[in-house]
């Protein structure tokens, strides 16, 4: 649920258990994203070394 | 003929061995999907819920794998943030344990709903004053997280290794690896203590009912508090058996000595916390709904007062006092028995607060209500511990889960089409015998 939907009610309950839930997403999101595209970067520079 | 997935400097069974193991435990699991089909399709009335029991055993199974499965975070918590090295030739089989454990709970909850289709109206139309929702909320977030722990372990594998990005993402995984564990950390504590935060509030049941600090009932920190103190024993049950099954010995004494004795005092201190929790219980707390200790238990077979003992004696202080103490960790017997029992004392736990908690008669027209599951109950509960002998035994075959197994169990060069191994200079310097 995000706040732009109808059933969204600007209280506590809805900022403490849906913020948790995005801000551990957002971690986790994140976390692998940073993991991915290093993970590509080192590959392909790797790759770039042993064409040379 | 899959030699060339099999980890270096390891031996493992011939390939038909393999796979007549798998189809074996297969034909279980063929029968618990069938089961749960049939729960889909047909719906619950295929189950023996009733309106004494809208929790049954899908949910203790549900509690007592999540329960068991903290062996994942507790380790990791300590492994990751606390820096136990010693507990690296151990983390990945907890890791291995704790998805198992916990996809298994998903799948029971997806049983459980009926209309699996839904299973998503929990995220969108969430009911905020439900402990129920963070556990669904913690519970997936946690999954995800044991899913990313899991997926440097795949990487590892000889075949997958060898592509680049394969490589450097499960190096990178394994840099920001103390992220995830402090978010799973985090995100378990929570979700363990709103289960049993779900059983102290329920004032209209006074046999699970507890005060507590602000919303949080003292159930709410019992549940985490044996989750982290049970669940690794429960991990190193399993490695227990895994060593037994392979004949091998996978982990270091270090390893399993030092999660055993924090484990140990683990289940000293939540023994102390769970029987002062009764006590108070049924002094103070059951008394003021007028209640006496004696009607929470009955004379049948589920629920005696014999429980209580075993939960708290039996299951609590027994397997605390010999993890504890440096002779009966050391000792294999001893080991063993403070493992099962502490195994046993956490499912009993989550037995009692979700089977006996809806037993408990509290209007004057109820009476004591026995509940036998059906066989599609059954069958759908012993589908998870299939799956999960399946993906160990798949894990255990092609990714280097142990890395102390090259190491404790040396290997001889045989025939190349068996071995698929390439043995180091200084293993092959010291050839042993080695078991399949």
């Amino acid at each position: 649920m995000f706040p732009f939907n109808f059933e969204w009610i600007w209280d506590m309950g809805h900022a403490v258990f849906m913020g948790g839930l995005w801000y551990a997403l957002t971690i986790l999101g994140i976390g692998m994203t940073y993991c991915i595209i290093k993970a590509a970067i080192d590959a392909s520079k790797e790759d770039g070394e042993h064409h040379h | 003929m899959d030699s060339a997935l099999i980890p270096k400097g390891v031996k493992r069974c011939p390939l038909w061995q393999f796979l007549l193991f798998i189809g074996a435990v297969g034909i279980v699991l063929l029968w618990g999907v069938y089961a749960m089909l049939l729960c889909w399709f047909k719906g619950l009335n295929q189950t023996n819920m009733n309106d004494y029991y809208g929790f049954a055993l899908w949910i203790w199974a549900d509690l007592a794998v999540i329960a068991v499965g903290g062996g994942a975070f507790f380790t990791g918590l300590l492994r990751y943030i606390f820096g136990k090295d010693a507990l690296k030739n151990i983390i990945n089989y907890a890791v291995l344990i704790g998805f198992i454990c916990y996809s298994s709970a998903l799948l029971i909850l997806a049983i459980d709903i009926g209309q699996p289709l839904r299973g998503w109206f929990i995220f969108w139309h969430a009911n905020v004053h439900s402990m129920l929702t963070e556990v669904a909320f913690c519970l997936s977030c946690y999954f995800v997280v044991l899913t990313i722990e899991y997926i440097p372990l795949i990487l590892e594998n000889r075949q997958i290794d060898k592509v680049p990005f394969f490589h450097h993402l499960g190096h990178n995984m394994h840099e920001v690896m103390a992220v995830f564990a402090a978010t799973g950390a985090f995100l378990s504590f929570f979700h363990q203590g709103s289960l049993g935060g779900v059983a102290g509030v329920l004032y209209g049941r006074p046999f699970a009912f507890r005060e507590g600090i602000f919303i949080w009932p003292w159930t709410f920190f019992l549940f985490t508090w044996s989750a982290a103190a049970c669940g690794p024993c429960f991990t190193i049950l399993v490695t227990k058996i895994t060593e037994k099954v392979t004949r091998k010995k996978l982990v270091k004494d270090v390893a399993i000595e030092l999660l055993a004795k924090i484990s140990g005092w683990m289940i000293l201190t939540y023994t102390i916390a769970k029987a002062y929790d009764t006590w108070h219980w049924f002094t103070v707390t059951a008394p003021s709904k007028g209640f006496t200790l004696m009607d929470f238990y009955s004379n049948n077979p589920l629920y005696g007062i014999w429980m209580l003992v075993a939960e708290i004696g039996i299951c609590g202080l027994i397997p605390a006092v010999i993890l504890i103490t440096d002779k009966g960790r050391k000792n294999s017997m001893t080991l063993w028995i403070a493992v099962i029992l502490a195994v046993i004392g956490v499912c009993l736990n989550r037995w009692v607060m979700v089977l006996q908690v809806m037993a408990v008669p509290v209007m004057t027209f109820d009476q004591w209500v026995l509940y036998i599951p059906s066989w599609q109950e059954v069958a759908t509960t012993i589908l998870p511990v299939a799956y999960g002998i399946i993906l160990v035994a798949i894990s255990y075959r092609y990714l280097p889960v142990f890395p102390n197994e090259p190491e404790l169990n040396p290997i001889e060069p045989l025939d190349k089409e068996e071995t698929a191994v390439e043995p180091s200079v200084e293993l092959e310097q010291e050839l042993k015998p080695a078991e399949a």
